[in-house]
């Protein structure tokens, strides 16, 4: 790396070219988050870290983005290997639904989830004739960033598994392998590190939906109130609490994401 | 790279078709675009009065209607003057102003609120209510639970929404049931078996009344005037012995980027005209 840049630099190539293009995409991204981190810092910020709003709406966001994944990796990795190995009509269609949450805006799922699974919705009318009701629960929650979320999985595991060579899933049929052995023994562990990555994605995601929770799952502290709708409330009301909130979230993003290098970094 | 210049070449037409058609369209519907350049024309040319303007309105949710009602009016009678409201949570405005929104006039649905300004000296020159408004109970039209009385809300398993306690409303709804509570009609639990009935704090009254409409709650508390917006929505009135009266505050404010309009605004309002507009809107005069 150090040597390319003595190279370009002697060679006199236009460098401001790329620098100063950067820079800006730089400080735009940077420049905000450093001033939320500056300005968090109070004499109360832990009382504020450790009040029992933050930490209820940490420990609910935790436990339902949890879920979310889980239930994500439950569903969409054997969706992402059927969209990677099978050919089947309908495919590609299902393939950009699968895509849509992820363009979408989170407000348009809100809508969407409640004309659907709404106690007046197209299903969450028979549902609640059966006495289920979903929305203002924390199920609700767990909905909402299950459809923005999953999507990021399913995208990251279908890669993964389209990148397997063939020859080693024949070699295993040629085995005795059946179609769950050779996902099970065979895809599974060599598509794990793309399945990883999508879990990783999916996770942040699930941890900073707002929009369609607030709209399909409400607000109420305990219940429903997950950080990104503690965040908002608490801008609302005393801004310290949503600086103190937002960083703390900042943090665990961040975690994540050094999780997510790590992971892609290559082990030999 | 050939796919990649198609593209580009398709942003870069859009950009030029919109920028193209905003000035070109009346003043009055080019939104965001025409707003900056209006706003420049009076320091570039002092002496033009008719030149278009924009007037910014920041205003409590509960005054959607009455408010865009107004708001035409004063178009009308000030030609040239395009108005533009944001509607929110009083709480909501508030902060986006401390943090330097550029809003006009502020309406807000409590004197808390506003007093959060004064006190940050945003206020130009004092406030003065222009309404009052009372609050409601709102049934969704089906009634899926038969609220009939305010003893009702009380039922466990009952799904209430109010509005966030930060929220003016929200803060009316609870004065008016720790109200209640003193009544032994109702008893003094009555409060926080209520309360253990809300399944969400909304952060404006128009979430509440979206909520009660759709279906997804039994009961909502908001302002008479929004059950008066909404007439398919069933209500329970609150008595008086136990309602709060809401007191709505106006004021041009002391950073506003038109301050002369900011203070016609402000004053339309308190005219007759403004006034036959608000209680068309079922709102009470401010006494």
């Amino acid at each position: 790396m150090h040597r390319l840049y003595h190279q370009r630099r002697t060679k006199n190539s236009p460098g401001w070219v790329f620098i100063v293009p950067s820079l800006i995409l730089i400080s735009l991204i940077g420049l905000p988050l450093i001033a939320l981190v500056w300005r968090s810092i109070d004499k109360d910020f832990f009382t504020y870290v450790f009040s029992e709003n933050a930490l209820s709406a940490l420990k609910l966001s935790l436990l339902t983005s949890i879920i979310s994944v889980g239930l994500a990796l439950l569903t969409g990795t054997p969706l992402a290997y059927l969209l990677a190995h099978w050919k089947f009509p309908g495919r590609t269609l299902i393939d950009m639904l699968v895509d849509l949450p992820v363009v979408l805006p989170p407000a348009v799922a809100g809508i969407a989830l409640l004309m659907a699974f709404g106690r007046m919705g197209i299903f969450g009318a028979w549902l609640s004739a059966i006495g289920i009701t979903i929305p203002f629960t924390t199920a609700a929650v767990v909905i909402a960033q299950t459809f923005v979320s999953a999507p990021f999985l399913v995208r990251s595991a279908r890669v993964g598994f389209a990148a397997i060579d063939l020859q080693q899933q024949e070699a295993a049929r040629l085995e005795g392998a059946n179609e769950w052995q050779v996902f099970r023994f065979v895809m599974f562990p060599l598509a794990g590190r793309a399945i990883l990555t999508g879990i990783i994605l999916a996770w942040t995601r699930a941890l900073g939906e707002f929009g369609a929770t607030i709209l399909f799952a409400g607000n109420l502290e305990g219940k429903t109130q997950t950080m990104p709708l503690a965040i908002y409330i608490g801008f609302e009301e005393n801004i310290k609490i949503a600086l103190v909130l937002s960083v703390m979230l900042l943090a665990v993003s961040l975690m994540f994401l050094a999780l997510l290098r790590k992971l892609e970094e290559p082990t030999n | 790279m050939k796919r990649f210049t198609m593209l580009f070449g398709l942003m870069v037409a859009l950009a030029i078709i919109f920028s193209a058609c905003a000035p070109a369209a009346t003043p009055t519907a080019a939104p965001a675009t025409s707003a900056p350049a209006a706003t420049a024309v009076p320091t570039a040319a002092p002496a033009a009065t008719s030149a278009p303007r924009t007037l910014t309105v920041f205003a409590a949710a509960s005054l959607t209607g009455a408010f865009g009602d107004i708001g035409k009016a004063f178009e009308a009678a000030n030609p040239g003057v395009t108005v533009k409201f944001s509607f929110a949570g009083s709480q909501v405005l508030v902060t986006q102003i401390e943090q330097g929104a550029p809003a006009d006039v502020f309406a807000s649905a409590d004197h808390k609120n506003m007093d959060a300004l004064v006190t940050a000296n945003l206020v130009a020159l004092g406030y003065k209510d222009f309404a009052t408004n009372l609050l409601t109970v709102i049934l969704p039209p089906k009634n899926p639970v038969n609220v009939q009385t305010l003893q009702d809300l009380a039922k466990p398993g009952l799904k209430l929404v109010l509005e966030d306690p930060s929220v003016p409303a929200g803060n009316y709804t609870r004065q008016i049931l720790t109200n209640m509570s003193k009544d032994p009609t109702y008893g003094t639990d009555f409060s926080t078996k209520v309360i253990a009935n809300v399944v969400s704090n909304e952060t404006d009254v128009k979430q509440v009344v979206a909520k009660v409409d759709q279906g997804e709650a039994d009961a909502g508390v908001v302002y008479v005037t929004d059950a008066l917006a909404a007439p398919d929505l069933k209500s329970i009135s609150i008595p008086a012995n136990f309602n709060v009266i809401a007191r709505y505050p106006i004021t041009a404010l002391e950073k506003a980027p038109n301050s002369d309009l900011a203070s016609a605004f402000v004053a339309y309002v308190l005219s007759a005209d403004g006034q036959a507009v608000m209680k068309k809107w079922g709102f009470s005069p401010a006494q």
